[in-house]
């Protein structure tokens, strides 16, 4: 299921949370509405933590992260690493990494599988990105955007990308990705995928203002319809286990 | 894309680039994306870009003359359907300049109604950077309110502020038909409200001093005048210290025309070096030419050293008499004076009107050796019969009068076929009114006309100052184009004018730059 909703009458709700498989991170806002959306639908599924990052409210901007692990960037403080590492399960690991393009979440999309990266990310960011998130790592642009973590969205299920891509980039980002892509908009017309969303295996948070179009498409491409929190947690935790036997 | 051609140009592979469909975010129809990512019915719906636009106008019209009135003060004549009208509505259009004008015509309404309809397709950048274009209607209303110079002209049809009185005291009106076709080049006259056409002259009315004064400036530069004013009180208010007068411009024209031959008295002879003093006006300007037909030597008068003797002709262009050219001999050869040619010689000649009765022949100097050969016709004063009574003549004791002084060469009997036939080409005309009481000699003033008409043919001087328009109605004779030879001068078909309609074709293309200005 997908759900409309809005950080204090923004509609760019990606740049305020950030959504993964394993944990939810939401900014420290003025009214508690944004956090209790989150809260009441994921509560019972993964944790979702409220956070700063470097004293910013822009988190889902600022890192990036997976169900294997959190990148977020040098501004980061210590007390608020440390909040994040009491905060996440156990398995997630949370890196913080020295990158000068310190906005880790407009340079980098990553499902828990691949990850597509700025073209000028340093070389040792994206060993860091391979190590900790566990992903193979591809320098990309989008539609010929290089801020390829702003203009789309993937899950392991699926992928929304920038509406002015072409069908041949298309066919190239998803044979990389190994899922179904396609273009896209959210909050009625925006091209900003990653900011006007967020999304994961089995849910889907997009803008007050996405029309009921988008949230179809959405819904059809992220394969939200059938998906099941409990079936997905279930499988990863088989998984889990499976590797620690 | 122009780096993908340069890049492909360097021999670099390329991907194929194929635009994808992204669903619209509204309606959710296939469509190519946008900068909205929305489809254009959906982005209409969505926007008005009309929104804020005039869609109702109120204009004022002056019913007498179809004016519009351009706020805050000038009126726009223009016709309905007419370029300039949609220029004028379009310009009163507030806000236009926030849209991209991108086509405007009107549509029909019943011309009673009092209503016009433009429709105006506009463009407009919305929701970041899609174009969005849209058509709507604009509808004038008019409002009837009559211009300050139409009412004025209501209240009182005959008034006039200045009148300009131009006189010629001479028997024939050939001088005006040459002014009138100047003041028509010029458009000198066009302030005038009333034109009128007097006993030796024309009286010119205007609505302000000014254009009066203009006027007999206009005049002053194209003829020999001397003029004065005067002023009459109509009315006054002392307080407001306001006095309303009319002017009156009383211009008199020197008598001396073209081809005139002129006595010069003693004193004007002495002043020119011991000119003449029998001599031929050869061209009137604002000086007046004169030409020693015996000696060529010439020289000019200007107006004010002719006002200062004032002395008149000895005898006028309606005394010539034809001659017959029997014998020519060159005696120096062709000399320009002046501007023009002219070859001394000395010549045998007989009036026609002797011809074949007896056997009076005139031996004589003339100074037109350069068009004139044995059998040839030319137009002269007749010295030897006339009986002059000249003041200034009787000045001269020992002056040898020559028997004939031949002025013009004489086109009459080329003319005999042509005659009664149209012209190829045809001269526009003030409106004048004219009395009753000079109307009675219509005649003698048509048959002036013709004169002057004959008169530009032969002189392409003349013409250089007149503007000479084709004659639709004319159709070139078989007749005409089959005779060779010399024939009778006509003016060259290339000097013709087009007749043109009243369309400003300025205005035009000041229309299209406002346009040009209004899409940027």
């Amino acid at each position: 299921m997908a759900t409309r909703l809005q950080f204090e009458n923004s509609c760019e709700v990606g740049v305020f949370s950030k959504l993964t498989n394993a944990y939810c991170l939401v900014a420290i806002g003025g009214s508690e509405n944004f956090y209790s959306t989150f809260e009441g639908e994921l509560a019972d599924v993964i944790p979702v933590v409220k956070t700063s990052i470097g004293g910013t409210r822009i988190i889902g901007r600022l890192c990036a992260g997976n169900k294997n692990g959190l990148l977020v960037p040098h501004t980061t403080t210590d007390q608020e690493l440390q909040h994040l590492r009491n905060s996440l399960p156990d398995q997630v690991v949370v890196q913080r990494i020295e990158e000068r393009l310190s906005a880790l979440g407009n340079c980098i999309a990553c499902n828990d599988h691949v990850a597509l990266t700025h073209t000028d990310l340093d070389r040792e960011t994206e060993e860091m990105i391979a190590d900790v998130l566990g992903v193979e790592v591809f320098r990309q642009t989008i539609a010929g955007n290089i801020l390829v973590g702003s203009f789309c969205a993937f899950t392991n299920r699926g992928g929304l990308v920038h509406p002015h891509t072409s069908v041949e980039d298309l066919d190239e980002l998803s044979t990389l990705l190994q899922v179904p892509l396609v273009a896209g908009t959210v909050n009625r017309g925006s091209e900003v995928i990653g900011a006007g969303m967020i999304v994961n295996d089995w849910t889907a948070f997009c803008g007050l203002d996405t029309t009921a179009t988008e949230l179809s498409v959405i819904e059809s491409v992220f394969k939200l319809r059938e998906a099941q929190p409990s079936a997905i947690v279930d499988e990863m935790r088989k998984s889990l286990i499976d590797s620690y036997v | 894309m122009a780096e993908e051609a340069m890049a492909e140009d360097a021999g670099m592979f390329m991907v194929h680039q194929t635009v994808g469909s992204v669903l619209c975010c509204k309606c959710g129809i296939p469509m190519a994306p946008n900068a909205a990512n929305m489809c254009v019915k959906c982005l209409r719906s969505e926007v008005d870009i009309t929104e804020g636009l005039q869609k109702h106008v109120t204009i004022v019209h002056c019913p007498e003359c179809e004016c519009y009135l351009q706020p805050p003060r000038t009126w726009i004549k223009a016709q309905l359907e007419s370029k300039e009208l949609l220029t004028f509505c379009v310009k009163r259009l507030k806000n236009l300049n926030k849209v991209r004008l991108v086509h405007a015509e009107f549509i029909w309404t019943e011309p009673h109604s009092k209503r016009i309809k433009v429709k105006l397709k506009v463009q407009k950048e919305v929701l970041n950077g899609a174009i969005l274009e849209q058509s709507y209607i604009v509808e004038y209303v008019q409002q009837e309110h009559m211009c300050e110079s139409c009412s004025r002209v209501q209240a009182n049809p005959d008034q006039w502020v200045a009148s300009v009185q131009l006189r010629q005291h001479v028997s024939h009106r050939r001088t005006f038909f040459y002014l009138e076709q100047l003041i028509l080049k010029h458009s000198a006259a066009a302030s005038a409200i009333k034109i009128k056409q007097m006993e030796q002259g024309i009286d010119f009315f205007f609505s302000n001093r000014s254009h009066g004064v203009k006027f007999v400036e206009f005049v002053g530069k194209v003829a020999p005048v001397r003029s004065r004013s005067d002023k009459q009180l109509v009315s006054h208010d002392s307080k407001s210290n306001n006095y309303n007068y009319k002017h009156t411009f009383s211009v008199e024209i020197s008598p001396i025309c073209r081809e005139d031959l002129i006595c010069l008295p003693p004193k004007v002879r002495s002043s020119l070096g011991n000119l003449g003093p029998l001599v031929i006006c050869t061209k009137v300007t604002n000086s007046i030419a004169l030409l020693d037909p015996l000696t060529l030597r010439h020289c000019f008068l200007d107006t004010d050293q002719y006002w200062r003797y004032s002395f008149k002709s000895l005898h006028t262009s309606r005394e010539l008499v034809e001659y017959i050219v029997l014998d020519m001999e060159i005696i120096s050869p062709e000399v320009n004076v002046g501007g023009s040619r002219y070859a001394l010689a000395d010549a045998q000649v007989a009036r026609v009107s002797d011809f074949g009765k007896n056997d009076t022949i005139f031996n004589i100097k003339t100074h037109l050796g350069h068009i004139l050969s044995p059998g040839d016709y030319a137009l002269g004063y007749d010295m030897y019969g006339a009986n002059s009574n000249d003041d200034e003549l009787e000045k001269y004791r020992s002056l040898v009068i020559p028997d004939a002084i031949l002025i013009k060469k004489s086109y009459e009997e080329k003319r005999q076929k042509k005659r009664g036939k149209p012209r190829p080409w045809k001269l526009k005309s003030l409106g004048m009114e004219i009395d009753d009481k000079n109307k009675t000699d219509q005649e003698k003033v048509e048959s002036e006309y013709e004169q002057f008409l004959k008169d530009l043919e032969e002189n392409p001087e003349m013409r250089f100052n007149m503007s000479l328009y084709k004659n639709e109605e004319y159709q070139p004779s078989e007749m005409a184009s089959m005779t060779d030879g010399e024939d009778a001068p006509s003016v060259p078909l290339e000097e013709l004018l087009d007749d043109l309609k009243l369309r400003d074709s300025d205005h035009d293309v000041e229309d299209e730059e406002d346009d040009s200005s209004m899409r940027e």
